[in-house]
């Protein structure tokens, strides 16, 4: 029990399968097919600065929606009793659970040209193209990671007392002041973690565009379709894709760390 | 009046999370390919039995999710005792290391896996399938364990083991006997999570599977990135109503350990 | 002690699974196993009450078939090349044949061992991608032909490649999600023309056809390869360029559809089986081609497939509505207009790819009509400016905490 020996596998597997793995990306990265060092690599990879950005900013807006609906949603849960509570969170895991391409599959039945949807929204006279753009896959994004964002949210929500909401009340406190000044920084570690969760997958995630975007790809879609014939520009643009995320981690957590000082 | 409008919200959520889903099963029992309702029949499902590929890739899945779960599980319990052992700096620099699967884009791991198995494959002349995909596995299950074990360890109070060694246990039996117990709470639901996630799995396998091991997630990928193929919507109401029925099985067994402890 | 206890398990953990892997390979029941690598939706499979030939080669040998897809020429020479993978059967295309061939990575075939060989249609039997016809022995053959849905479009009016430039058809259009076929159309309509069956073209005709893919993307709904079958048979998209075996199975399912032989001409192809070096059973590998030369099997599978068999024996026994088709057994004046691919030097090849990856990615609801191939500077320029910042943000934050932990350390000896 006081051994640190029953680590050592564990540290050898660590060393083996992963950090050999990000060293052989980071070695391809800085490599040609020669074995040479080169920058070119990068070079070759700034062609694709123009999706990365698209990724990002698809990240961003899905991540942001998610806040939004996930918020009050976290709220209204934790407010309740705390069988029901159980309940609730477990029928939010429900879809989690489902694979990922069923879900996004689901989607894509559901908006295609002359799918329900579009039926509708013809009856009523709309005509519009619901499939192949931005919209979609942010949609498909915003489903996808919906339930890691209420999840975190609410774990840190239903921590927090009612009677420390109910004291202020007492005290005269608006209903705006509770939430500005109760409720709200105590829910700040919840929603860091929440953001982390849905922004990391869905700038990274491929397929989904593949499935319910158009002719624009992401990212993810990128990184799969080079290494099918590059493998050092492929790594290249996954060594950046890599720094960003964990540079974005790096600062999320620090964020964290300073608000939940306070708490 | 309030309350009413919070129930709408909620409804609406819901009924986003659940609406692509019941809309797939219930195009599961259509007697057509397209989404024109042609009649009830139950054929989709006797196709998903014979088909010998999904049969054999579901095997594939639950038989790597089975492996993957219980090595990562005596990786991860070990890894766990040891790190907890371990004094300030390097704990740190060794749980940094081994979130990093965690935190890392998906895509990252996958490809920077992939790196390393061609690499390894041409030096010691294998090819990716079976082996590379649950070493994969292993990979990413393991950091899930470790986060699960860890808590209980530290919540654990160390004079428990000191006394079983003062009374004359061995320190192998006073593990089985003492600390064991205390983390299996910890160990079962990082198994259930490894398990999970091996199970579901797609942008690692997809990158580490080499191109003749088939999990589900690969096949659903084949399955529906050719056509509409209600032979998914049949495997998704099945997927379903298993992930429901063990939701529910550990929710009851969740709230019968919350009254135990309660009474 | 405790160090053997942690050299044992070392041992455990990293040598059991490749034990079971070991255990979990061996296939029971069966006397052997064959590997075939071929295109998905490639073979008859027993849906619709089909022949399930995988199925009947199984039981007829008892011998085990793992039977995998792959979705493009590129990625069967990927996994070929890449990943130690061994086949027994892959069923490339002609310019992949060659390719393989050139690279030294087929095996002969032993033609005693195939004796259903005699099927063969004798203007098949040889070849520009394999002269000798050695290595080779075809499967399919078909021309990339238009599919194309007049309701969807509205107008009926479509005579070649050409269409799939037309502004008229903007967001209903299809293209290729592969660099060879896609360059290839790209290249016929470039101005001059460029011969895309040629083996000499340079990089600069390569640029040229990038462009031409470029200034197409504003129009496109998608770069599509199998989901083709999605978006043509639901009446999602109104005009696609495909293998015309496949635009015969979509019209099947799909009555609203036509076809057209583009009048520029078109890519005439061939599928063969091979025997790639990396095969572990060459015997089994004949057994499972003769097998798929027998008149019946081929016939199951032209019918599924609904490409054009080179198999004699096949094609008497097929319904005279097919065999008229022109869409799949095209005139032999349309075949003369036609080319077919051949290998290009490697150099080339990979240009090819990394360009075709560029302008799919190049982006048009961004920039919309775009006509740069490569990418805006300012784009890069804003990416290094994020990634700096990045990286200055992390190394202070890192600087900052160690500073804090240092501290902190001094406080806690203090006491």
């Amino acid at each position: 029990m006081k051994t640190k020996k029953t680590a050592y596998p564990y540290l050898l597997w660590m060393l083996l399968f992963t950090i050999v793995p990000i060293c052989m990306v980071a070695y391809y990265a800085f490599t040609d097919a020669q074995g040479n060092f080169t920058f070119d690599t990068f070079i070759s990879a700034a062609d694709y600065s123009q999706v990365f950005l698209y990724s990002l900013w698809v990240a961003l807006i899905s991540t942001f929606i998610c806040l939004v609906l996930a918020y009050p949603l976290s709220f209204m849960i934790s407010r309740c009793d705390e069988h029901k509570q159980s309940m609730i969170i477990m029928f939010i895991m429900v879809p989690m659970w489902m694979n990922f391409l069923l879900r996004i599959y689901a989607w894509v039945q559901i908006l295609q040209n002359y799918g329900p949807l579009d039926t509708l929204l013809n009856f009523i006279g709309i005509d519009v193209t619901l499939i192949g753009n931005s919209g979609a896959t942010i949609l498909g994004m915003v489903y996808e990671f919906l339930p890691f964002m209420i999840l975190p949210i609410h774990t840190v929500m239903s921590k927090i007392d009612n009677s420390l909401i109910e004291a202020a009340q007492d005290l005269g406190a608006s209903r705006f002041y509770v939430f500005k000044n109760v409720v709200f920084p105590l829910s700040v570690p919840g929603i860091i973690s929440g953001v982390t969760m849905v922004f990391v997958p869905t700038a990274s995630t491929f397929l989904v565009a593949q499935y319910l975007g158009g002719t624009q790809f992401m990212i993810g879609d990128v990184i799969e379709r080079v290494f099918q014939s590059d493998h050092h520009t492929g790594s290249a643009i996954a060594l950046v894709l890599m720094v960003v995320i964990l540079g974005f981690l790096v600062f999320m957590n620090k964020f964290g760390d300073e608000e939940a000082v306070g708490v | 009046m309030k309350k009413l409008s919070q129930k709408i919200y909620f409804g609406l959520i819901m009924g986003f999370l659940y609406l692509p889903l019941i809309y797939l099963i219930a195009y599961s029992f259509n007697d057509g390919k397209t989404s024109v309702w042609k009649g009830f029949t139950l054929k989709w499902y006797v196709a998903l039995f014979q088909d010998s590929q999904i049969m054999q890739s579901l095997y594939n899945s639950l038989l790597v999710a089975f492996l993957a779960s219980l090595f990562a599980t005596i990786l991860g319990t070990l890894a766990a005792i040891g790190i907890y052992n371990f004094k300030g700096g390097y704990r740190t620099v060794v749980q940094t290391v081994s979130n990093i699967p965690i935190i890392n884009p998906e895509i990252v791991t996958g490809v920077s896996l992939m790196l390393l198995f061609t690499m390894a494959g041409t030096l010691f002349n294998f090819e990716m399938g079976f082996v590379t995909v649950l070493l994969a596995h292993i990979g990413f299950c393991t950091p899930y364990v470790i986060l699960n074990v860890t808590p209980r360890l530290k919540r654990m109070d160390s004079s428990i083991y000191e006394a079983a060694l003062d009374l004359g246990c061995s320190p192998i039996k006073a593990f089985f006997k003492v600390v064991l117990p205390e983390i299996m709470p910890g160990i079962f639901s990082g198994m259930l999570i490894s398990f999970t996630y091996s199970l579901d799995d797609f942008v690692i396998t997809y990158f580490t599977r080499g191109s003749k091991f088939q999990t589900l997630p690969i096949q659903i990928y084949t399955m529906t990135h050719q056509r509409i193929n209600p032979k998914a919507n049949a495997l998704s109401a099945l997927l379903f109503v298993a992930i429901l029925l063990i939701l529910i099985l550990i929710n009851i067994r969740n709230n019968k350990e919350a009254e135990k402890s309660r009474a | 002690m405790k160090k053997k206890l942690c050299v044992l398990l070392c041992l455990i953990i990293f040598v059991l699974p490749l034990c079971l892997s070991g255990c979990g390979g061996s296939s029971g029941g069966y006397e052997g196993e064959v590997n075939v690598y071929n295109w998905g939706e490639y073979i008859s499979n027993g849906d619709d009450g089909t022949l399930d030939v995988i199925d009947a080669f199984e039981e007829k040998y008892n011998i085990k078939v793992n039977y995998t897809n792959f979705e493009t020429n590129e990625e069967l020479y990927n996994i070929l090349s890449n990943s130690n993978s061994s086949y027994d059967v892959i069923i490339p295309s002609d310019y992949m044949v060659s390719k393989l061939r050139e690279e030294g990575m087929l095996e002969k075939i032993d033609f005693n061992n195939v004796p259903n060989y005699k099927y063969i249609m004798d203007r098949y039997k040889t070849s520009s991608y394999d002269p000798t016809g050695e290595y080779s022995i075809p499967y399919t053959t078909c021309v990339v032909a238009l599919g194309y849905n007049p309701k969807v479009l509205g107008h009926d009016d479509v005579t070649g490649f050409k269409d799939l430039w037309s502004e008229k058809n903007k967001g209903k259009i299809l293209m290729f999600n592969n660099s060879r076929d896609s360059m290839a159309i790209a290249m016929q309509l470039c101005d001059p023309p460029i011969n895309p069956g040629d083996e000499t073209f340079t990089h600069e005709d390569i640029d040229r056809a990038t462009e031409k893919l470029v200034s197409q993307k504003p129009l496109l709904k998608k770069y599509v390869m199998d989901q083709v079958f999605t978006e043509m048979e639901g009446s999602q998209a109104g005009i696609a360029p495909y293998y015309a075996g496949d635009i015969y199975t979509m019209m099947d399912n799909n009555p609203d559809l036509t076809y057209c032989l583009p009048e520029e001409g078109s890519n005439l192809f061939v599928d063969a089986m091979c025997i790639p070096t990396c095969c572990q059973n060459k015997e089994y590998a004949e057994l499972f081609i003769n097998f798929m030369c027998d008149p019946e099997i081929a016939l199951a599978n032209a019918e599924y497939i609904g490409y054009g068999t080179p198999n004699s024996g096949a094609y008497e026994m097929l319904d005279d509505e097919i065999k008229n088709c022109e869409l799949i057994y095209p005139p032999e004046e349309y075949l003369d207009k036609c080319y077919t691919f051949s290998n290009i030097p490697s150099d080339v090849y990979v240009y090819m790819q990394e360009k075709f990856v560029k302008a799919c990615s190049s982006s048009a609801e961004i920039t919309d009509m775009g006509g740069e191939t490569s990418a805006d500077p300012k784009y890069t320029i804003i990416v290094c400016i994020l990634l700096l910042a990045v990286i200055v943000a992390t190394i202070y934050m890192l600087t900052s905490s160690i500073i804090k932990s240092i501290k902190n350390r001094g406080k806690i000896q203090k006491r």
